[in-house]
C-alpha cells in the first residue's frame, strides 16, 4: 500500500518500486505522459498552422516562385534584390515611423485614465465608452477617418474652409499620408492603454499614495516617485501592445490607401501582402522575403519582451 | 487613489470637471457620432455635399435595411458568427488543456513550451501567409469557412494558452497536490477540479477572441475570395467599393459590423478587460 502511494505522487522512487508495481506503464509514467496528451491538440494546431510556416516561408524566400508553377531556387537573390528596392525602403522608413509616433498611445493612455480615474456619478458609462474605439473593427475606423480626411466633404475640410484656407488632401498627399494613417490608428490604440492604465490606477496601493502625501509628494511628483512605479506592469503591457500594433499596422493602410500615393504610406506588412497577392503579381518567394525581415525586426522585440517575462517568471 | 479625488477640490473644480467630461467624451467620439449621423441622413444629402452636417431627413430605418435588402450584408454577417462562434470554443478548448499540462506539471519542456505559444502569438501574420494560403488551398480548405476558422482557432491557441496558464498557476497548487494523494485520475482532476475555477478565464477569453477574429480583416483578405465565406469586416470593404458614394448605406453597415463586438464588450465587460490586462484585474 504504501509503496503504491509514493510510486504516483512522485516520480524519483519510481526505479526501486519497479519489480513490486503491477499496474500499467502508462498508470506508472501517467505524471510524465500526461502533460504531452493535454498538450497535443494545441501543439498540433500550433505547429501546423504557426511554427512551420515560419520556416516555410524563410524557405520561400530563397525561390523565386508565382505561387502555381514550379519554384525556382534563386539563393540570396531576392534578398539582394530588396537592398536596391526603394519601395522597400519606403516601407521600412514608415514602419519607424508608425512605431516612434504610435508611442504616443502610452503616455496619451496614461493621460486619459488619469483624467478618468474619479468617481463620480456614472464614472463607469464614461470609462465603458471612453473605451469604445477600441472595440470597433480598424476597418471601420479606417473608414471613418478616410472621410474625415476628405478634402471636399470631410470634417478637416470644413474646419480649414472656415478658416478660409484650402483644405489638403491628407490621404492624398506623400508628406501627410502616413501621419493621417498614424493618427487614426492612435485613436483605438490609446483606448486601449487607457484600459490597461485604468486597471493600473486601481491596483495602486492607498497606503502608499497617502505616505507620499505625508512626504508632501504632490501632482507630477507624486506621479513620478509613487505611482510610475507601481504601473510598471501596466506600461511594459501597454509599450507591448503597441509595438506589436504599430508593426502588425495593415488594415488601415489596406482600406485608407492601399499604400498609395505612390508607395507613400507602405509599410512592410502592406508591401508583402501587395507583392505576393494582388494584381501587381504574385511573387510570392519575393513577398516571403519581405516577410522574413518584418519576422526579424519583431522577434527582436519579441525576445526582449519574453526576456523580461521570464526573469519575472523566475522570481516568482 | 490617484489623481486625489475630486470631491475633495473646490466646488468651482468639481464644476468644471463635471462640464468637461461629457465635453470630452463628445471630442473623443465625434468620429463616431459623425459616421451615424452619415447613417441616417438620405442619399440626396451626399450628393450636396451635406455629409456630416445636420441630416435634412432622418431615415434610420430605411438605410439601416436598405443595407440588407440592397447587399450581401446577411450573408457576410451570417459567415462572421460561423467563423467567430467555432474559433472561439475551439482555442479556449485546446487552450485549456493546454494551459493546465504547462501549469499543473514540472517538466523540463514547460518552460520553453510556454514561450513558444507566447512567442507565436506576437509574430507578424505576413511571416504565415503564404504557407497558410498555400495549405488552404491545397486541402480545399480555400474560400471556405473552415479554413478560417481553423488557422484563427490555431493562432489564437498561443494568446489563448498564455492566458491559461498563469490564471491555472495562480490556483492553488495543494488542491490538485492532494486529489492525487486521494488517488483522483489526472483527467479527473482536470475535468471536475481546474476546469469549473477557471470559468472566469474561460468567459474572458471568450469575450476577447471573439472580439478578436470578428474584427479580422487580414486573413479573410488573404483566405477567401467569393461571397460565400467572406466575413462582414472584408464584406464592409466589398460594400464601399459597390456602393460607390453611397456613403450613407457603407456607414450603416460599418456601424452594423460593430454591433457584435460592442454588445459583447458592454454585456460582458468585467471578464473583457480581465483578458486584456492579462489578469491584472484579480488583485
Amino acid at each position: 500500500m504504501n509503496t503504491d502511494i509514493s510510486a504516483s505522487t512522485s516520480s524519483a522512487s519510481l526505479g526501486a518500486d519497479v519489480q513490486l508495481d503491477k499496474r500499467s506503464w502508462f498508470q506508472r509514467n501517467k505524471l510524465q505522459v500526461a502533460p504531452w496528451i493535454f498538450l497535443a491538440p494545441a501543439m498540433l494546431f500550433f505547429v501546423v498552422y504557426v511554427i512551420a510556416p515560419i520556416f516555410q516561408s524563410m524557405w520561400y524566400s530563397f525561390y523565386e516562385w508565382d505561387g502555381i508553377g514550379e519554384k525556382v531556387w534563386i539563393g540570396l537573390d531576392n534578398y539582394r534584390e530588396l537592398t536596391d528596392d526603394d519601395r522597400f525602403y519606403t516601407s521600412l522608413w514608415n514602419n519607424l515611423l508608425w512605431l516612434v509616433l504610435y508611442m504616443l498611445a502610452v503616455p496619451a493612455g496614461l493621460f486619459i485614465a488619469l483624467f478618468l480615474n474619479q468617481t463620480v456619478t456614472g464614472m463607469r458609462i464614461y470609462k465603458s465608452l471612453f473605451f469604445f474605439p477600441f472595440v470597433i473593427s480598424q476597418v471601420v475606423v479606417g473608414l471613418i477617418f478616410t472621410w474625415f480626411y476628405n478634402p471636399n466633404f470631410g470634417i478637416v475640410g470644413k474646419v480649414w474652409m472656415f478658416f478660409g484656407a484650402d483644405p489638403p488632401s491628407i490621404l492624398g498627399d506623400e508628406r501627410f499620408v502616413t501621419y493621417g494613417i498614424i493618427f487614426a490608428g492612435l485613436w483605438p490604440q490609446i483606448a486601449y492603454c487607457m484600459i490597461l492604465y485604468l486597471t493600473g490606477l486601481n491596483n495602486v496601493s492607498p497606503d502608499q499614495v497617502e505616505a507620499g502625501r505625508l512626504d508632501g509628494a504632490r501632482g507630477w511628483k507624486m506621479l513620478r516617485h509613487v505611482i510610475l512605479p507601481q504601473l510598471w506592469p501596466a506600461t511594459f503591457l501597454a509599450i507591448v501592445v503597441t509595438v506589436i500594433g504599430a508593426l502588425r499596422s495593415f488594415d488601415m493602410i489596406a482600406i485608407m490607401t492601399q499604400g498609395g500615393p505612390y508607395g507613400s504610406s507602405n509599410v512592410l506588412s502592406y508591401y508583402m501582402f501587395e507583392t505576393a497577392l494582388s494584381e501587381y503579381g504574385f511573387r510570392m518567394g519575393y513577398g516571403s522575403s519581405i516577410a522574413v525581415v518584418l519576422f526579424f525586426i519583431m522577434l527582436f522585440f519579441i525576445s526582449y519582451f519574453l526576456w523580461v517575462m521570464y526573469k519575472d517568471e523566475r522570481e516568482a | 487613489m490617484f489623481p486625489r479625488p475630486i470631491e475633495k477640490a473646490t466646488p468651482a473644480v468639481q464644476t468644471t470637471y463635471k462640464t468637461f467630461l461629457p465635453v470630452a467624451l463628445f471630442i473623443w467620439l465625434l468620429p463616431l457620432l459623425a459616421i451615424f449621423m452619415t447613417s441616417i441622413r438620405p442619399a440626396a444629402d451626399i450628393n450636396s455635399g451635406n455629409v456630416f452636417g445636420w441630416p435634412s431627413d432622418f431615415l434610420l430605418i430605411e438605410n439601416y435595411t436598405a443595407v440588407f435588402t440592397q447587399s450581401e450584408a446577411a450573408r457576410y454577417f451570417l459567415n462572421s458568427v460561423y467563423i467567430t462562434v467555432p474559433t472561439v470554443i475551439i482555442s479556449v478548448a485546446l487552450a485549456c488543456l493546454a494551459g493546465y499540462a504547462l501549469a499543473v506539471y514540472r517538466f523540463r519542456a514547460a518552460i520553453p513550451l510556454f514561450f513558444v505559444f507566447v512567442a507565436g502569438n506576437f509574430v507578424p501574420f505576413q511571416i504565415l501567409m503564404v504557407p497558410v494560403r498555400d495549405l488552404s488551398v491545397q486541402t480545399g480548405l480555400y474560400d471556405t469557412v473552415t479554413g478560417l476558422v481553423l488557422f484563427h482557432a490555431a493562432f489564437q491557441t498561443g494568446f489563448c494558452t498564455l492566458f491559461m496558464r498563469n490564471f491555472i498557476k495562480a490556483l492553488p497548487y495543494e488542491l490538485i497536490e492532494s486529489a492525487r494523494i486521494e488517488g483522483v485520475g489526472e483527467f479527473q482532476i482536470f475535468w471536475y477540479l481546474v476546469l469549473p475555477l477557471v470559468r472566469p478565464a474561460i468567459a474572458a477569453l471568450a469575450v476577447l477572441i471573439f472580439t478578436f477574429v470578428w474584427n479580422d480583416f487580414f486573413w479573410a483578405t488573404v483566405l477567401t475570395q467569393g461571397e460565400a465565406s467572406k466575413p462582414i469586416t472584408a464584406g464592409v470593404r466589398a460594400l464601399n467599393g459597390q456602393f460607390v458614394s453611397q456613403w450613407h448605406l457603407v456607414s450603416a453597415a460599418s456601424l452594423l459590423a460593430a454591433v457584435p463586438p460592442v454588445a459583447m464588450f458592454f454585456l460582458m465587460q468585467k471578464h473583457f478587460i480581465a483578458g486584456l490586462t492579462l489578469g491584472a484585474t484579480k488583485g
